[in-house]
């Protein structure tokens, strides 16, 4: 994907959570974003998902700007799919009704089309024995796949994942980023926001990272993470790894 | 065997829930209504109450009409404040100010003040300013702009309690503001509010009584009338309990199964 920020400023009320961020990308099919927190991880990624506007500054994806009118932002975030660290699924609706709900209402799926296409999905990710539970009865893991299923369901032109993650005990974690790495394998685009470092540096082919809503540093993931030129980084680098 | 005698009285807990089997509360139930016979035939031993039942039981009809109408009553103000309250708790998030803030003074006033004094006043001054003649109409109208007062915080607390993230998810997915309320907070508001609401109508049946201050011959003006008939004080109003309760205790019942059965963590 093709991604331009243009000096991209973003405040809630008196806190500058992006503080002029400019960007140019081309080429780069995976994008890891890290930080300390606090740094403007998650604003810059709600940003990109269409949720929040930015107060000043332009955002480009593949040469065109993001729309700034609610009726174009909604169908901007039919195209594309996000993940958030928790609460992603509707504690009302099945785990199929979860991943049918977009595609029935967004998407204009039949109903009957939308229900045999999300089981075949579900299938593929090893989720089928779960489609009918509702979210209360599935573990964390069990539920990030079903919201990660949900959004790769829509065929969208990028992911975007939110420390899908840093909820999850390690045996969820691994299980939940196995399907990432899977997709990845797929060819599939994504941005994330992570803080598993050695799992950053295995997909990602680009690394940002974002402190106190600037970029401090960014380049080839493997550089990034190997050879760390900001004292910044190199210290955050220290301490993550550490653990 | 002394664990299950020691079940038959106490409730075990384990951890948040508790385990009652069914014969403990079976017993618990009998010998908690056992003891309330005991301490009311104490009490009406010690009344010397000479009872004439024959001469209230000529006046059955009147019972049954007017449990009839107290249920029409309640059924037609349950109704009609499902829509007020529907209507406050919308307003409440209206961006036009002075709806919002009319949904808020309405809302506040009808909790701050006793309900006599709404019937006083909607009787004697409002219906009457507005040519509203008929008793039972006003009534109803009262009692349901009471009861949507209740109502709108309950459906105003079920909307608020789709939280953000949820909202979030929605706007991810690509649902319109229409859709994410047709979907999303809707039915989990449905499911939310439905036990309080049918506590809300018990309450709704209970408070009707105070319609008979404005002559509706609903059940509560009816007995009085029987006793002003036939000086039988307890057997007119020992039927009324009953009458209510036999309405209440199943919507209480029912409040407390749809509690069960729509609760799932969120
Ligand atoms: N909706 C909001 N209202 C007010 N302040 C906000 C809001 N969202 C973010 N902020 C503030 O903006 C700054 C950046 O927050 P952001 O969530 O983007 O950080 P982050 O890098 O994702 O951190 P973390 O690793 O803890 O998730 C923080 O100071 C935060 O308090
Ligand atoms: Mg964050």
């Amino acid at each position: 994907m093709r991604l331009r920020l243009d000096g991209v400023v973003k405040r809630f009320d008196g806190v500058t959570a992006l503080d002029g961020i400019s960007l140019s990308l081309s080429g780069a099919r995976s994008i890891a974003l890290i930080g300390p927190s606090g740094g403007g991880k998650s604003t810059l990624l709600r940003v990109l998902a269409g949720l929040e506007l930015p107060d000043q500054g332009g955002v480009e994806i593949d040469d065109v700007p993001l729309p700034t009118d609610g009726e174009s932002l909604i169908s901007y975030r039919r195209s594309i799919g996000t993940v958030f660290q928790s609460y992603n699924l509707f504690p009302h609706l099945t785990a199929l009704e979860n991943v049918t709900l977009p595609l029935v209402q967004a998407h204009g799926y039949a109903k009957e089309a939308a229900n045999g296409y999300a089981m075949e999905l579900l299938d593929r990710f090893q989720l089928a024995s779960h489609a009918g539970k509702r979210p209360y009865e599935l573990s964390g893991g069990q539920q990030q796949r079903v919201a990660i299923v949900r959004a790769v369901a829509i065929k969208p032109r990028f992911l975007l994942f939110d420390e899908p993650t840093s909820a999850l005990d390690p045996e969820m974690t691994a299980e939940v980023l196995d399907l990432i790495a899977e997709l990845r394998a797929q060819g599939r685009e994504f941005i994330i926001v992570t803080h598993e470092m050695g799992f950053a540096k295995r997909v990602a082919d680009h690394g940002i990272f974002l402190g106190a809503g600037k970029i401090v540093e960014e380049g080839p993931a493997a550089e990034l993470f190997d050879t760390p030129h900001t004292a910044e980084l190199k210290a955050f680098l220290g301490k993550v790894l550490k653990y | 065997m002394s664990r299950r005698r020691f079940q038959i009285l106490f409730a075990r807990s384990k951890g948040n829930h508790e385990e009652i089997p069914r014969f403990g509360r079976t017993v618990g139930v009998i010998s908690a209504l056992f003891l309330l016979a005991l301490v009311f035939s104490f009490a009406f031993s010690r009344l010397h109450y000479g009872w004439n039942w024959d001469a209230v039981y000529q006046y059955r009809q009147k019972f049954v009409s007017g449990w009839l109408i107290t249920l029409a009553i309640s059924a037609a103000s349950l109704v009609a404040s499902l829509i007020i309250g529907l209507a406050a708790a919308l307003s409440h998030r209206s961006p036009f100010l002075p709806l919002r803030y009319l949904g808020k003074v309405y809302v506040e006033l009808i909790r701050g003040t006793p309900l006599l004094v709404q019937i006083l006043v909607f009787f004697y001054v409002v219906a009457d300013a507005f040519g509203i003649g008929n008793r039972y109409v006003v009534g109803t109208l009262t009692l349901a702009f009471f009861a949507g007062a209740y109502i709108s915080e309950i459906i105003r607390a079920g909307i608020e309690s789709v939280g953000e993230s949820q909202l979030d998810s929605a706007r991810v997915i690509g649902l319109t503001p229409y859709q994410t309320y047709r979907y999303v907070v809707f039915p989990q508001v449905m499911r939310r509010i439905l036990p309080p609401l049918a506590g809300q109508f018990a309450s709704l049946i209970k408070d009707s009584s105070l319609l008979s201050i404005i002559a509706v011959s609903e059940f509560t003006l009816n007995a009085q009338e029987v006793n002003a008939f036939t000086y039988s004080t307890m057997e007119s109003y020992l039927p009324l309990a009953l009458g209510y309760l036999a309405l209440t205790l199943p919507i209480s019942m029912l409040s407390k199964y749809l509690e069960r059965r729509y609760r799932y963590a969120s």
